[in-house]
């Protein structure tokens, strides 16, 4: 008999979960013990070991895309066994869940309820909503996600928005019309930054690292290099490579940590961090050690300019190890910022500065550049953090360095 | 006397109970349907579908009669009556014919006689073959309804006629006065109308078509007195006699004429079949000869249900359906939708026809919304130009803040086959949006459906 098989809860209290990597293919033979999958969660890696024998039949949740706990992940066929049909089992699952609600009916029912299935869809995260329900919910600032579905195949349709908006009129309070503040209801996304960073800032034990770069050599570059370049190259490109060629130069601190082991990654994938208007995201700009500054420039821009539009797929603002956030064009000076779970490190960059410097004993005005480095102790010590900011702060102020 | 068990009985054969049988027997129940008539009810043998068999000759007929305008010369069209009501009635029996067969296809046993509750669960059907007794958890009554029948306007065949006299006419009467301007009325005086005779329609109400949109009603009102139907709206009946074989009809209120005819056909609504129905002692209440009943068709009587024209307005062959469905799906124990009122279309087959659905603007007005209406005339529209059937418009009314399609409202040629694009742009929830991105053929009629959405948001392109 095929089986589904679900994503289980990892750790506890854990409401989601990401497949961090399948180590079967569909249509693999799988013995009782067998590690199908790893699992990731924000706070563990664990392999998913298979309880019989079995065959994979089917993979329902590619790698990296964060599912609910108890969620469908893949169909597991018995030894010997085709031609299944994995909607009916789907659907059979919905059924079930849905088996648990009331059901209130004076005259003897025939069958069991109908299934009634879930208004998003497990492989895509679409939701199914009527025009006119996504509209109403809008206006109302009701988050679609939060919503059951009653239309066909759990379509969210209009009676559910307005049963919902009206439970929400009965229990607000009667009084709200003397206060003075608008209530903004949070959008998942919301939610989510506001979970993961509360997470890290409470998890994770942070220590902070301030540098100056000279900027003179930098900008005389850049200077250069944009008289003939067909795309400016910004300072921020610079230090999205400086910083992967630091990574890949103090491998020690290209790292994030897990609770069973240190993960050291291979390339030097770093995130960038880009806010819209719905709240924070981090596109990767993967293996950015060994990219153009043009390269890395088109791919910024790109990615920055999707992510505004709510555009970027999960593999791109997943992974990496290592996150830039830029300030600078807002003109703060210095700031320190917090960590990016799962990775190691965050580097907070301020703007480039006229000050007073000192040099050879004489004062001088020179071009400063003040950068911020969060660190996660558990993963990375104060004198590797140390040694990886020089080696930063040494490709920002010679930075043919990085470019050769 | 036998007693045999179903799983599910329904009382009556028309468009709501056989649609119940089929359900039920697709879901898995032993059902049984019992018929007093003729399999297709009312709708199939004397209502939706002869009419619009006798429709469509007065529609060849009036072609005929303007085919000079088409380039076309011909002599004068003579409308045989008897070939006309022959075909109307060929085409009943071949649907009643077709509705025997998918009895037999679903296995749903039939049988003929009149059924009556007695006691739970159970029916007693008396028929030709003697009583017998039928027994299941739940019963269905269809039983449908029929003409209302004024005092002294019984109907005798001659000068008193309801729908069934009047879809078998031996004559086309000389002077024919309609009681009643909603859509039976009006669509027996398009036809006696193309057919020859002096139509006068007696309407109560302000307006013809009272339900319809009020510039719908104007339409049609100006339409039809245009084409010589003589219109006595906001009239009531003071009283009628036969007088050297005529009917003297006098009228009160906008007008105090006394009105001759030789016919009066008398299409002044209709009471549900609630008699004989073993009611008497059972939870079933009745109100105005309509059964009462939840949103699932279930009346207090627990296993006795009511669908379609005795359960209440709208009357309608889909409404009656489509509660078929709900009821049943319910019963078996699925998790079906109520109807939804303001989702059931109204087609009337008057020339020119009238087609709606939803809220008309008077309504969605009282209702208190804030609305954005768009009206397309066919006149605009390239294929009705060219087709010669410029006549009639599209309306829609849109919720100003939601963008949800409330009504839409058309008049003219073939507008009954059109209404489904709303119907079905309401039922999926769609918003002005997705139906300015939809694209429409073109040429087609239909594009004024486009247009009247775009003119709703003062973006219409040909107007």
């Amino acid at each position: 008999m095929a089986k589904l098989l679900h994503m289980p809860e990892v750790s506890a209290n854990a409401t989601h979960a990401a497949i961090q990597n399948w180590t079967l293919k569909e249509g693999d033979t799988i013995s009782a013990g067998d590690c199908i999958a790893e699992i990731e969660t924000e706070k563990a890696l664990v392999e998913l070991a298979a309880e019989e024998d079995a065959v994979l039949g089917k993979i329902l949740v590619e790698p990296g895309r964060e599912v609910e706990v108890g969620a469908p992940i893949g169909v597991l066929f018995a030894r010997g066994e085709t031609d299944v049909d994995i909607a009916a089992l789907l659907a059979k699952a919905g059924a079930l869940a849905a088996a648990n609600e009331p059901v209130v009916d004076d005259a003897p029912v025939l069958q069991p309820r109908a299934e009634v299935a879930p208004a998003i869809d497990v492989h895509s995260g679409r939701i199914f909503a009527s025009p006119l329900a996504r509209r109403l919910a809008a206006a109302k600032g009701l988050d679609l996600a939060s919503l059951k579905g009653s239309g066909p195949n759990g379509r969210i349709v209009k009676r559910d928005v307005e049963a919902v908006a009206v439970a929400a009129a009965v229990a607000a309070p009667t009084s709200v019309s003397t206060v003075d503040f608008d209530e903004i209801p949070h959008s998942s996304m919301r939610k989510t930054i506001a979970r993961r960073l509360v997470e890290s800032k409470a998890t994770v034990p942070h220590f902070y690292l301030d540098v100056e770069c000279r900027m003179e050599p930098l900008l005389a570059l850049r200077e250069q290099v944009n008289r003939t370049a067909a795309r400016k190259i910004s300072i921020n490109d610079f230090i999205v490579k400086a910083a992967a060629v630091a990574l890949q130069q103090v491998p020690a601190m290209n790292v994030t940590w897990t609770e069973t082991a240190l993960r050291r990654y291979h390339q030097a994938d770093v995130c960038v961090a880009v806010s819209t208007e719905s709240g924070l995201i981090t596109p990767v700009v993967r293996n950015a050690d060994s990219k153009a500054l043009s390269q890395i420039s088109a791919q910024v821009a790109e990615l920055a300019g999707r992510a505004r539009d709510g555009r970027l797929r999960p593999e791109e603002y997943q992974g990496g190890s290592f996150t830039i956030s830029n300030l600078g064009m807002f003109g703060v000076e210095q700031f320190s910022a917090i960590i990016n779970p799962p990775h190691a490190a965050i580097l907070a960059v301020g703007a480039t500065q006229q000050k007073p410097v000192v040099e050879n004993g004489e004062l001088k005005v020179g071009a400063v550049l003040r950068c911020t480095l969060s660190v996660d102790h558990r993963a990375v010590d104060g004198a590797l953090a140390a040694q990886w900011l020089a080696v930063f702060k040494g490709l920002m102020e010679n930075p043919l360095g990085m470019l050769i | 006397m036998s007693e045999m068990k179903f799983d599910l009985i329904v009382v009556g054969g028309g468009p709501g109970g056989y649609v119940a049988a089929i359900r039920a027997s697709q879901l898995g129940l032993r059902t049984a349907l019992v018929e007093k008539a003729q399999l297709g009810g009312v709708c199939l043998n004397w209502g939706c579908i002869p009419t619009k068999a006798l429709l469509r000759s007065a529609d060849v007929l009036r072609l005929i009669g303007s085919a000079g305008s088409f380039g076309i010369e011909v002599g004068p069209a003579r409308p045989d009556l008897k070939a006309i009501v022959k075909r109307s009635r060929d085409v009943a029996a071949q649907l009643h014919r077709g509705v025997s067969g998918l009895m037999k296809k679903h296995r749903v046993q039939v049988f003929n006689g009149h059924a009556r509750l007695d006691g739970p669960q159970r029916l007693k059907v008396s028929g030709e073959q003697g009583e017998l007794s039928l027994n299941a958890p739940h019963i269905i009554l269809a039983t449908g309804a029929r003409a209302r029948v004024l005092p002294g306007m019984e109907p005798d065949g001659k000068h008193f006629w309801s729908y069934r006299q009047a879809l078998v006419p031996d004559s086309v009467p000389k002077r024919l006065v309609i009681i009643g301007g909603g859509a039976i009325g009006i669509e027996f005086a398009s036809f006696y109308h193309a057919l020859g005779a002096q139509v006068s329609v007696v309407e109560m109400a302000e307006r013809i078509l009272p339900v319809e949109d009020h510039e719908v009603s104007a339409h049609v009102a100006q339409a039809l007195v245009r084409d010589g139907i003589r219109l006595y709206t906001g009239c009531a009946l003071q009283g009628s006699k036969v007088e050297q074989g005529a009917v003297q009809l006098r009228l009160e209120g906008n007008s105090n004429e006394t009105l001759q005819a030789d016919v009066v056909l008398v299409a002044a609504g209709i009471v549900g079949n609630v008699e004989e129905l073993g009611l008497e002692g059972t939870g079933v209440k009745v109100q105005h000869t309509h059964v009462l009943v939840d949103e699932f068709c279930r009346t207090g009587e627990p296993g006795v249900y009511a669908i379609g024209d005795l359960a209440g307005a709208p009357w309608l062959a889909h409404k009656a359906s489509h509660e078929a469905v709900i009821c049943v799906e319910k019963i078996a124990g699925q998790n079906p939708h109520p109807l939804a009122p303001r989702s059931v279309p109204a087609c009337t087959y008057s020339h020119p026809q009238v087609a709606s659905v939803g809220y008309t603007e008077a309504q969605a007005r009282s209702a208190g919304k804030t609305l954005k209406v768009g009206k397309f005339p066919f006149a605009a529209n390239g294929k009705a130009i060219a087709m010669g059937a410029t006549e009639g418009f599209v309306k829609v009314v849109f919720d100003a803040d939601s963008g949800e399609l409330l009504g839409a409202h058309m008049v003219g040629e073939e507008v009954t086959e059109m209404i489904q694009g709303y119907t079905i742009a309401r039922g999926l929830e769609t918003t002005e949006a997705e139906l300015i991105e939809s694209i429409l053929p073109h040429p087609t009629m239909s594009e004024a459906m486009h247009e009247a959405v775009l003119a709703a948001y003062e973006r219409a392109l040909h107007c």
